[in-house]
């Protein structure tokens, strides 16, 4: 399913946060979407799942607005994974991976064998299979990230919104999220992920959409869109933007004065 | 599989049988004892009155109220996602008193009977819409708590007051024992009265449990698992004000159930809200049922009101609770 923005203008709390931002999501590709802290990244996001309505434009999902999606299709549609890990109970991993099997669970019913069977590869997906009966507060802050990945996986939903999924992760969990991530993508999926760290963008991410002041400043494959113009106008800094052993790597330099 | 091994817990369905069946347990017991001495097979027009017009109101009462106070609470908790919250936060409680003690304040009590649980019942229901109005629909759970906290103490205010002009001594007397909290003497009418309303918030309140599940996550990730977190509040306190109203409207204030009961069943549960609802219905029951047959077991001694029993166990698990969290978030 295609995710579109067009448009959209969003204030909070008397600050105009998005300001005509437009930008689109293809199926089969992962879309990162970067800019500095503030720029709207998770805004945007919000947007796109239906949390926030804009005050102008529009978000379109597969064509339609979103704003008219009936709530229960949509959430088996689209699943967000917000930034901040909150898991208020002390629920074991694997209960909470099971929400995200709720919105295909009619009232009062039980878990089909559907929903074990996305739970599990969700779980194994994250590596997290060993963690399931833990409880989740008791969990390091990366094993508590990949178990909140693997609720939006276990949601199976055809457009995945994920803020800042890999913030917290150590390196090897980071790549292993990020190639889970990509093949979700090649698999058909729409991927959107919020994310900083620009060598994870320029070597997983199908496109990049830059975000600066509420507006998308460019998109585009990753080559392009990191460029040293781009980066010095978005985040005032200069990088280099290198290949070793054929994996891109951006290596921020120096702070632009 | 390694890692931790699975804690030891109760499968969820056992658990609730087995609450189930104390709870029935309870009730017959409830049925079964008190000061005249016969049990369940008593014979005689004098054990058929006393069974049906004194035990069996206070029976089902025990049952509905103890049922009703456990599962506001874990609706409560569930939804501020506070294990500290207690039905008497949203203010409903407090209306309900107040209600109660003007009624009894004006005389009307004494003229008609059933003015007492209807003044409860129009307490709470104000007192309810008043929280509404005050928190609003999006206003997330800490508008909703102060909300309560305005409410409850605007009711005190107004009971203190009403306490204090009182002409009557003896109404003074009565609304006192009444703020109390008491299953004791209450007819099967008052029990018809409040029984619909109990029920209906508690099949109300109980509906709640995917939306307090999916709220585990926080209101963002909730809404986005489609639930709707706005008429979610709004059935909560719809579901409380009429369970916990009509229920503090025919026995009074009867505190701590519902801090202390959700609070003991969440780890049989896996801390899942959507079991602790459940859980805490049939255990507020058993726990309200047996602390009243201990108080008519203890009654040739010591004659004490069902509230102020609550408070004695409750007010010491609270202090239990500080020492629980402190060595929780000592170094």
């Amino acid at each position: 399913m295609r995710i579109e923005a067009r448009g959209l203008r969003v204030s909070l709390k008397g600050r105009e946060v998005l300001r005509g931002l437009s930008l689109a999501a293809e199926p089969g590709r992962l879309t990162a979407i970067i800019g500095r802290n503030g720029a709207g990244k998770t805004t945007l996001l919000k947007v796109l799942a239906g949390l926030i309505a804009p005050h102008a434009g529009t978000a379109l999902l597969d064509g339609t607005d979103i704003a008219t999606w009936d709530r229960s299709r949509l959430a088996r549609a689209v699943a967000y994974l917000p930034q901040e890990r909150l898991v208020h109970w002390a629920l074991s991993a694997r209960a909470v991976v099971a929400l995200g099997r709720l919105p295909y669970q009619p009232f009062g019913a039980g878990e089909s064998d559907a929903d074990r069977a996305a739970i599990e590869a969700a779980l194994a997906a994250m590596d997290a299979a060993q963690l399931a009966q833990r409880p989740v507060p008791e969990l390091s802050g990366g094993e508590r990230a990949r178990v909140l990945v693997a609720r939006a996986l276990a949601q199976e939903p055809r457009v995945l919104l994920a803020d800042e999924p890999a913030a917290g992760l150590d390196p090897a969990h980071q790549l292993t999220l990020f190639q889970h991530l990509a093949a979700l993508a090649t698999a058909g999926r729409t991927v959107v992920v919020a994310l900083h760290d620009l060598s994870l963008a320029a070597r997983f991410c199908h496109t990049i959409a830059l975000v600066h002041e509420g507006r998308t400043l460019a998109a585009g494959a990753p080559r392009e869109v990191l460029s040293p113009e781009h980066l010095a106008a978005a985040y005032g800094i200069t990088a280099r933007y290198q290949s070793i052993e054929g994996v891109p790597v951006v290596l921020p330099l120096d702070v632009l004065p | 599989m390694s890692g931790k091994p699975q804690r030891p817990g109760v499968a969820p369905p056992r658990l609730i049988g087995g609450l189930a069946v104390a709870a029935l347990l309870a009730f017959a017991l409830s049925l079964a004892i008190g000061p005249s001495g016969f049990g369940l097979g008593g014979a005689g027009e004098a054990a058929d009155l006393i069974f049906w017009e004194i035990r069996m109101p206070r029976a089902v009462l025990g049952a509905l109220v103890g049922a009703a106070l456990g599962l506001s609470g874990a609706a409560l908790q569930g939804y501020l996602r506070n294990p500290l919250a207690e039905p008497s936060l949203v203010g409903v409680s407090g209306g309900a008193a107040l209600g109660a003690v003007l009624a009894i304040h004006l005389g009307l009590s004494q003229t008609f009977a059933l003015a007492l649980p209807f003044g409860g019942l129009i307490g709470g229901a104000v007192a309810m819409l008043a929280v509404v109005a005050l928190a609003g629909a999006h206003g997330g759970p800490v508008t909703l708590i102060l909300a309560g906290l305005a409410v409850s103490g605007i009711a005190t205010a107004l009971i203190s007051l009403a306490l204090n002009l009182s002409q009557n001594p003896f109404a003074t007397v009565e609304a006192v024992f009444w703020l109390m909290g008491s299953l004791a003497d209450r007819s099967l009418t008052q029990v018809w009265l409040a029984a619909p309303p109990i029920l209906a918030g508690m099949a109300v309140l109980l509906f709640l449990g995917r939306a307090l599940d999916a709220l585990t996550l926080g209101e963002d990730a909730a809404r986005s698992l489609g639930i709707d977190v706005a008429r979610t509040r709004l059935v909560l306190v719809a579901g409380t004000a009429l369970a916990v109203g009509a229920a503090t409207s025919v026995t009074g204030v009867i505190g701590f159930v519902g801090l202390l009961v959700p609070h003991v069943l969440r780890p049989f549960v896996g801390h899942r809200p959507s079991l602790v609802l459940p859980a805490s219905a049939l255990a507020g029951a058993i726990f309200l049922l047996v602390a009243d047959i201990g108080l008519r077991l203890a009654q040739p001694w010591m004659d004490l009101r069902i509230g102020v029993l609550t408070a004695l166990i409750g007010a010491p698990f609270f202090v239990w609770l500080v020492l629980k969290t402190r060595a929780e978030l000592a170094p």
